[in-house]
C-alpha cells in the first residue's frame, strides 16, 4: 500500500492540459451553460489583470498586483459561493472579488491609491484585501463563527498564498476554525513562490493540504488551473460549510506568470522559461478554450463579442476611476472612529484651517 | 439608561464582574472570549459564575492563542456581535499587537464606516503582586499612539462597572485595562443593574491649590497618599484619576494646571514616550503661561519592567510622588 503523503492528497483534476475530461464524476453538470459562464468570468479576468499592469505602466495607477495564470482559481473559488457569503481576499484577488460582485471601479481606485477602493457595493460581504500576511485567515473563521452562532447558512471564503501557511495565523485560524467547527473555506492558491522564495524553501511539508491533517479538517489539492476541479471541490467544501459539518481546506496548484508586483522583477529569483513553459502547457484559458473546441462548446463569434464586451466594461470602468481626481481630504478623519473623538477632530480642523490659508 | 438605586460593596475585580453580567443580560450579541475564561472563571476570577450563568455559546474557553482570539473576535464584531476578550496578563497581549494595529483599529476607516469592530480587549496589568516576568508590564502607550482604539482604566469599583458598560457600548475597539494590584485593594459602593461613566473624562479625587497630580490605575492610590503627606507639610494638591488615556480629559487637565500652575504626573510604564509625555504635551498646548514650575514626571524607568524581587524599586512609590511634589512647589 502506497501510504506517502503526495498519495494520500492527489492533485484533483477534470480537465486535462489538452483539454480532456479525465473523469466523470461532474460530467452531468458540466454544461455549455456552466463553460460559457466560466469563459465569460475568465476572460474577463484576464483582461483586467492586464488592464492593471498596463495602467500601471502607464502611471495611471500606483503599483499593481497581477494575477494572471491565476484566474481558474480564483474565478472558479468565487462562483462556488453565494449572495450573502463572506469573501476575504488577499491583494491578488481581484479576479475573485470582482467576480463575486466588488464594483470594477473601486478596485482600481484601490491601486490608484483610493481608501474608496476598500468599499465593497452594499450587500456584498467582500473585505478589503489583507496586507498583513495570514491575518485575514482569522477575520474569516471570525465571521463564520458568527454566522454558525446566528444559526444562519452563510459560509466564510479566505483567499492565502502559499507563504502565509508558515505564519502563526495561518494555524491559528485553522484551530479556531476546527474547534469551533465554523463554516470557512481555506482556500489557498500555491502559485510556488512567495515574493521570491520557492515552496521548498518556504516548507519543508511535501504539500499545503496535508496541513489540514493537523487540524482534523478535509485537506485536498486541485489543479488550480482546471476550472471545474476547482469549481466543484469548492462547491463541495461550501456545501459541507453549509450544511454545518465544519472548515475544510484547499489547496489549488498555480503559477503567476508575471511579477510579484509591478516593481518587482522576477528574473532576479526564477528561470522565466518555466513561466513561458508553464502558459503553453498549463494555462486555464487555454484549457477551457480547448475543451469547449473537444466538446462543440465553442463559438469564435461568441468568444469576440464576449472579449469586446469585456473590454467595455473596462474601459468604463477605468473611465469612472480617473474621473475621481482626489479624495475629500475629511475622509482620513471622519471614519476613525464611530463618534467625535476630540484630538481626531482637532487636528481635522486644524489641518482645513491650514489649507484654507494657502 | 435605567438609574440604578440600591448599591452592593465590591472589590474592583467583582465589579468587572458584574458589568460583564448586567451587559451579558442586557444584549444578546455580547459575548465572552479568553483563555480559562469559561469553566474556570479567569485566573483572576473576573469571569466567575458567567460560563454557568450564561453557557458555553456566549462565555467561550478559547484555544491559547492571543492573535487568534482578537482575529477571530475582529470577524465576530463585523458580523454581528460584541466581543469582550480577555488578554491574560497585558503582557501577553504582543502576538495580538498586527491583528490591533493593523485590522481591529483600520477597518472602519478602511472601509468608510462599511464593517465596523465595537470589541472590548480587557486585561489586568502593572506591577506589585509579586507576578513572574513578563506578568507585570504597564503598555498603555503601546496603544494610545495606535490610532482608532480608545485606552481606559479604571481604579475603583465604581468605575470599573460603569466605564466597562460604557466601553461595551461604544462602537469602536477599547483597550480596557485592570489594575491587578488593586483587583482586591478595597471594596467601594457599585451601583445595581446598568449605568454608565463617560470615556474620555478624568476625576477629580481631591481638591487642592498648589500643585495638580495625574495618575491612573493602581498609581491612584500612591498619589492620594503623596498628597495627603504633602497636605500635612502644607501643600494643598489637586489630585485627577484620568481613567482614559486615549482621549485624555483635555478639559480637566487644563483646569486644573490653569489653577495650580504646577504638575506631577505618575505612572508606572517606563518615562519615554509614556502617556506622561502626552500630558506634559496638553499643558504646553493649553497652559504654558500659567505654569510656575517645570512639570516633573515620575514613572517607571526605561528599563524591562524587572523581577519582583526588585519591583518596588521601579514602581514609584508615595516618598517618590512627594519629592517630585516638593521640587515643583519650591522651585
Amino acid at each position: 500500500m502506497n501510504t506517502s503523503i503526495e498519495s494520500q492528497f492527489p492533485t484533483y483534476q477534470i480537465i486535462d492540459g489538452e483539454g480532456n475530461m479525465v473523469n466523470d464524476d461532474y460530467k452531468s453538470e458540466i454544461t455549455e451553460e456552466l463553460a460559457r459562464k466560466f469563459y465569460e468570468k475568465m476572460i474577463f479576468a484576464r483582461l483586467f489583470d492586464r488592464k492593471g499592469v498596463n495602467l500601471q505602466r502607464q502611471g495611471r495607477i500606483g503599483t499593481y498586483v497581477p494575477f494572471e495564470g491565476q484566474e481558474a482559481a480564483q474565478i472558479g473559488s468565487a462562483l462556488a459561493l453565494e449572495d450573502g457569503d463572506w469573501m476575504f481576499p488577499t491583494y491578488r484577488d481581484h479576479g475573485a472579488t470582482s467576480a463575486f460582485g466588488h464594483s470594477l471601479k473601486n478596485i482600481f481606485l484601490y491601486w490608484r491609491g483610493f481608501i474608496e477602493g476598500c468599499v465593497p457595493p452594499e450587500g456584498k460581504n467582500i473585505f478589503p484585501p489583507a496586507v498583513p500576511i495570514a491575518s485575514q485567515i482569522l477575520h474569516a473563521t471570525g465571521t463564520a463563527w458568527a454566522d454558525k452562532k446566528k444559526g444562519n447558512d452563510r459560509v466564510s471564503l479566505v483567499y492565502f498564498g502559499d507563504g502565509a501557511t508558515s505564519e502563526g495565523d495561518f494555524h491559528e485560524g485553522l484551530n479556531f476554525a476546527s474547534v469551533f467547527n465554523v463554516p470557512a473555506i481555506f482556500f489557498n492558491q500555491n502559485n510556488g513562490f512567495a515574493i521570491s522564495l520557492p515552496i521548498n524553501k518556504q516548507m519543508k511539508s511535501k504539500t499545503i493540504a496535508q496541513k489540514a491533517l493537523a487540524y482534523d479538517i478535509p485537506g485536498v489539492r486541485v489543479d488550480g488551473n482546471d476550472i471545474f476541479a476547482v469549481y466543484f471541490e469548492t462547491k463541495k467544501a461550501v456545501d459541507r460549510a453549509r450544511n454545518g459539518e465544519g472548515p475544510s481546506l484547499i489547496e489549488a496548484l498555480t503559477w503567476r506568470y508575471g511579477a510579484h508586483t509591478t516593481t518587482d522583477d522576477p528574473t532576479k529569483y526564477r528561470d522565466q522559461h518555466e513561466s513561458h513553459e508553464r502558459r503553453e502547457k498549463y494555462d486555464p484559458m487555454t484549457r477551457l478554450e480547448k475543451f469547449m473546441q473537444k466538446q462543440g462548446y465553442w463559438d469564435e463569434e461568441w468568444a469576440e463579442e464576449v472579449q469586446k464586451d469585456a473590454s467595455r466594461r473596462l474601459d468604463e470602468a477605468v473611465e469612472e476611476m480617473e474621473k475621481v481626481e482626489k479624495s475629500d481630504e475629511a475622509v482620513m478623519f471622519d471614519y476613525v472612529f464611530g463618534t467625535d473623538v476630540w484630538p481626531v477632530e482637532e487636528q481635522k480642523q486644524a489641518f482645513f484651517a491650514d489649507r484654507s490659508e494657502r | 439608561m435605567t438609574v440604578a438605586i440600591n448599591t452592593k460593596k465590591m472589590t474592583l475585580v467583582q465589579a468587572v464582574t458584574d458589568g460583564l453580567r448586567t451587559m451579558l443580560e442586557e444584549d444578546e450579541r455580547v459575548l465572552l472570549l479568553g483563555e480559562d475564561v469559561g469553566v474556570n472563571g479567569g485566573v483572576f476570577r473576573a469571569t466567575d459564575g458567567l460560563c454557568e450563568a450564561f453557557g458555553e455559546e456566549r462565555v467561550i474557553d478559547t484555544p491559547l492563542a492571543e492573535s487568534g482570539i482578537v482575529g477571530t473576535s475582529i470577524g465576530l464584531a463585523m458580523n454581528g456581535f460584541i466581543p469582550i476578550v480577555e488578554i491574560q496578563f497585558l503582557g501577553f497581549i504582543y502576538p495580538a499587537f498586527n491583528q490591533i494595529m493593523t485590522h481591529a483599529t483600520r477597518i472602519r476607516a478602511r472601509t468608510k464606516g462599511r464593517f465596523t469592530v465595537p470589541m472590548v480587549i480587557r486585561a489586568p496589568y502593572g506591577a506589585g503582586v509579586r507576578a513572574p516576568e513578563i506578568h507585570s508590564d504597564s503598555a498603555e502607550a503601546l496603544f494610545t499612539h495606535m490610532p482608532g482604539i480608545k485606552v481606559v482604566v479604571p481604579s475603583n469599583p465604581y468605575d470599573a462597572k460603569g466605564l466597562l458598560i460604557a466601553s461595551i457600548e461604544d462602537p469602536d475597539p477599547v483597550l480596557f485595562l485592570e489594575p491587578m494590584k488593586i483587583y482586591r485593594a478595597g471594596k467601594g459602593e457599585v451601583p445595581e443593574g446598568k449605568y454608565t461613566v463617560e470615556i474620555g473624562k478624568g476625576n477629580r479625587l481631591k481638591e487642592g491649590e498648589d500643585v495638580s497630580i495625574f495618575a491612573w490605575g493602581a498609581m491612584v492610590k500612591v498619589a492620594m497618599d503623596a498628597a495627603e503627606k504633602m497636605e500635612e507639610k502644607g501643600v494643598s494638591c489637586d489630585v485627577i484619576d484620568l481613567r482614559t488615556l486615549y482621549p485624555l480629559d483635555k478639559d480637566i487637565i487644563a483646569e486644573t494646571v490653569q489653577k495650580t500652575g504646577r504638575a506631577v504626573i505618575v505612572h508606572e510604564a517606563p518615562l519615554s514616550g509614556g502617556v506622561g509625555s502626552d500630558i506634559v504635551s496638553l499643558i504646553n498646548d493649553t497652559s504654558f503661561l500659567y505654569m510656575r514650575a517645570p512639570i516633573e514626571r515620575v514613572a517607571g524607568f526605561d528599563t524591562p519592567m524587572p523581577f519582583f524581587n526588585l519591583e518596588d524599586d521601579y514602581i514609584p512609590d508615595s516618598t517618590r510622588v512627594q519629592k517630585a511634589i516638593e521640587k515643583a512647589v519650591s522651585f
